[in-house]
């Protein structure tokens, strides 16, 4: 495994929520990241933003690591969730409320 | 290079042949596009899976000249 991907493995292991995303969950940079980083504030769950702006070594290997070709990318311990359609759509089902409370991540 | 939605329907209808589609060019740029697919191929995939049958039908446009679209996959 490359260095790039280990670092990025070890940032997905290391937070049990880790979202990649233009800009930080304070200050997005594109609206896609900010609706899925507003989706997890409205949440309430605690979660890790990685700036890929500010790495573009990540921002190009995140999408080989997932085999997806878009940011943002959310990924709840270890397992890659979705991007932005997806986030959303789970919301509004509910679906993601319950996997975070399956993974002990909502009470 | 702006994609227009005559090669978005094309590649999608030809990687999914039985597929219902619904596309939209959302801000009429030929930049932000909007697909509903519905297709027997995504019978029983997850939407990861379902979405990354799509992307690989757009053969590595998505996210590059094609910038933004928004997606909604569905199982007939």
């Amino acid at each position: 495994m490359s260095e790039i991907n280990k670092k990025i493995k070890e940032i997905i292991d290391s937070n049990e929520v880790v979202l990649f995303m233009k800009g930080t969950p304070d200050a997005p940079q594109c609206g896609f990241s900010m609706a899925v980083s507003n989706i997890l504030k409205h949440l309430n769950v605690k979660f890790e933003g990685v700036d890929v702006l500010k790495n573009n070594e990540i921002r190009q290997a995140i999408k080989d690591y997932t085999d997806w070709p878009t940011i943002p990318q959310l990924y709840i311990k270890g397992e890659f969730v979705g991007g932005c359609d997806i986030v959303k759509e789970m919301f509004e089902k509910g679906e993601l409320k319950n996997l975070l409370k399956n993974k002990s991540l909502l009470s | 290079m702006p994609i227009t939605k005559n090669d978005i329907s094309t590649m999608i209808m030809s990687a999914f042949p039985d597929a219902t589609l619904e596309l939209k060019d959302i801000a009429g740029d030929n930049n932000h596009y909007s697909a509903k697919i519905v297709s027997k191929t995504f019978n029983g995939k997850s939407k990861v899976e379902q979405h990354k049958m799509v992307y690989r039908a757009l053969k590595g446009k998505m996210g590059n000249e094609l910038h933004a679209l928004a997606l909604t996959t569905e199982e007939e």
